[in-house]
């Protein structure tokens, strides 16, 4: 017998009787102050929230913050002009080792806890979120869901080959718990919240 | 770091003679303790969403087999290779295999505590693999040559000026800097390009979700992320507890994961891998390594409902006086010491008599394991099958034999009286091992039975 055989018959043999699952619906969240509990959360966990009323006020800020040494790429078409546009093309996330800063689009937000949810279609390269220095994410706040239950009601059904949530710059408190933000990824995290 | 003589009380008696690093150590741990609390008190429904997710992992033990099997056909339809390894032997051969089998002799990895588990990297290493841990904490352990002292923080137990001494000797940094935040960035320069270069990397896995074949991997720094999407081959290693029925239930989880390690709300990253990205190889290797027997175990299956926040250590007033190193084994504290008793029960019988039995770990576990009760029941078992040090079972044989019988016990009493109030030094000396864990009480004048006799017509 190989070894798959032989673990799936000792865990039949071993396992307790069937305990049924709980229902987890009632752990539903509810709908006060998703925005402003939004930008508190992520403020709180090193992020920073810059409230703007369309995808105008967004290249405004972009084009008035930009450096000509600085390598600066986008996921989002409507931005292709200004800065260099991340295609499906762009194979190899090593490619994209000297980003400085990246723009792309999360499909909602997650008030309790202040993350984004990013998929394989939204970021095209798995690396990018990453390998970033500067990560800004666009969210609507038509989109901010209160909780993670919620989040996972939307996204039950959905087909993606690779999803993350984010939430805040990376960060690590190894040496004696001292909080060091930027530990291998994106040493700032900004949202623009639009709407 | 030869640990493999001493028992747990022995190895907190070494870590104990710096009572500064003690105290630090304590306060510490105690201070993430807190912040727990003020993360979990924000939520009102804690306690249902703890209920709950104790729930689910019930359900996932009665209906192992099945998720498995679940799990394993549709990671395969995905794209993912799944791998199944009986022990931990099983599980290096498997990985050393898919490294070889590509020609690749450098490989990154991300926490894991499953490899600590089964000491993959002496594995690899011995057959010429190099490996890199990339979370800081394990870098700084492996640097030192140590294992990690806590399944969350794995270098809590070290001071900043001697991460700035590692740093200074393996990566160059100035002698005498200790800054969190310089020796952050030179890691993370470090790692960068071990990330860019490597062909494989491994990662561990939080849960894994039956219902979609996809695995789930949280990280604050980004590392695993770092490495699996660089690398042409992803390894994941799971241990088959990690299976979760429904992606939904991931919400149940990462809501109580980091509120209960750290007091974050959600780690940085949540990173869902379904499919290998184009071009890109993805492995699933499945270890048992007793877990299938410690789920034949009636009182100690709880224990496989683990998702290995730490809380319990955090908490722990024995851990936290105490050190990770003290265990002895991969996974330390209150958890690790009714988890290695069923991997070896003679080497770890020491661990199930290294706590209190407050029972603090209990009443902060996430998913509701009776931590302190089978502590407390491994006692029983490890007491039957003789694995007790030998002085403890002839005092518990001599304590039975005095128990026994009225004349015997008041007879002791009397003499115990005697001897602590007139030469307490014949108790109070490192000869008897009941003084050594234990302060002596004060000697009453007489004992209850005495007082009794004397007072009873009044």
């Amino acid at each position: 017998m190989n070894s798959r055989d032989e673990i799936l018959q000792a865990v039949s043999q071993n396992q307790p009787t069937f305990a049924a699952l709980p229902n987890v619906d009632m752990l539903l969240g509810d709908n006060t102050d998703l925005v402003a509990k939004f930008i508190s959360t992520l403020t709180a966990i090193g992020g920073k929230v810059i409230p703007v009323k369309s995808m105008g006020d967004v290249r405004y800020l972009l084009l008035s913050d930009m450096a000509a040494d600085i390598r600066e790429v986008t996921t989002v078409p409507l931005l292709g002009d200004i800065m260099e546009l991340i295609t499906k093309k762009t194979k190899q996330g090593h490619s994209l080792e000297n980003v400085d800063k990246a723009i792309i689009e999360a499909s909602f937000a997650v008030a309790e806890n202040g993350a984004v949810w990013v998929t394989e279609n939204k970021v095209l390269v798995r690396a990018l979120p990453f390998i970033c220095q500067h990560l800004s994410v666009i969210v609507h706040t038509s989109n901010i869901l209160p909780t993670m239950h919620e989040a996972y009601k939307l996204i039950a059904n959905d087909k993606y080959g690779f999803g993350t949530f984010i939430a805040g710059p990376s960060k690590t408190a190894d040496i004696e718990q001292s909080l060091v933000l930027g530990a291998h990824g994106p040493r700032t995290m900004t949202i623009y919240l639009m709407g | 770091m030869n640990t493999a003589t001493k028992d747990h009380a022995e190895l907190a008696g070494d870590f104990n003679k710096d009572i500064d690093r003690v105290d630090w150590h304590d306060e510490t741990l105690w201070w993430i303790r807190q912040k727990r609390d003020i993360a979990v008190h924000k939520l009102p429904e804690w306690e249902l969403l703890r209920e709950t997710a104790s729930q689910i992992k019930n359900n996932v033990l009665s209906n192992l087999n099945n998720y498995l099997q679940q799990f394993e056909a549709n990671a395969q339809s995905n794209g993912i290779v799944v791998h199944w390894a009986a022990d931990a032997q099983e599980h290096n051969a498997i990985v050393l295999a898919l490294l070889k089998k590509n020609g690749i002799t450098q490989m990154v990895k991300s926490k894991s505590m499953l490899t600590e588990e089964c000491h993959l990297n002496e594995h690899l290493e011995a057959n010429g693999i190099g490996v890199i841990d990339s979370d800081l904490g394990e870098r700084i352990v492996q640097l030192a040559k140590e294992m990690p002292s806590h399944i969350v923080l794995p270098c809590i137990h070290k001071k900043k000026e001697e991460i700035g001494e590692l740093f200074h000797i393996h990566l160059n940094t100035p002698k005498g800097n200790a800054d969190p935040q310089f020796l952050t960035e030179t890691a993370r320069q470090h790692l960068r390009d071990t990330f860019l270069t490597r062909k494989a990397a491994l990662t561990g896995v939080n849960f894994a979700v039956a219902e979609t074949g996809e695995f789930v991997v949280c990280t604050n720094e980004g590392n695993a992320d770092m490495g699996a999407h660089l690398a042409d081959i992803h390894i994941a290693s799971m241990g088959i507890e990690k299976i979760i029925p429904e992606r939904k239930h991931l919400g149940v989880f990462l809501r109580l994961l980091t509120r209960s390690a750290t007091g974050q709300p959600i780690t940085t990253y949540s990173s869902h891998f379904v499919k290998p990205r184009e071009g890109q190889e993805m492995h699933i290797i499945m270890v048992d390594n007793g877990r299938s027997i410690q789920l034949g175990r009636e009182d100690f299956r709880n224990s496989l409902k683990c998702i290995r926040c730490g809380a319990c250590m955090n908490t722990c007033p024995v851990y936290r006086r105490s050190g990770g190193h003290s265990y002895h084994y991969a996974i330390s504290g209150p958890i690790g010491s009714i988890l290695a008793p069923n991997l070896d029960m003679e080497k770890y019988a020491d661990l199930p008599f290294a706590s209190t039995l407050c029972g603090s770990c209990t009443n902060v576990c996430p998913v509701k394991i009776d931590i302190h009760d089978q502590l407390y029941k491994w006692r029983q078992v490890i007491v039957q099958k003789g694995y007790v040090p030998a002085a403890k079972k002839a005092s518990m044989q001599a304590m039975a034999w005095v128990l026994a019988s009225p004349g015997k016990y008041h007879m002791a009493g009397k003499a115990a009286r005697f001897t602590m109030k007139l030469v307490p030094f014949a108790v109070n000396n490192q000869l008897n091992p009941w003084y050594k864990h234990r302060d002596m009480p004060k000697v009453p004048q007489q004992s209850f039975g005495e007082w009794y006799d004397k007072n009873r017509d009044n």
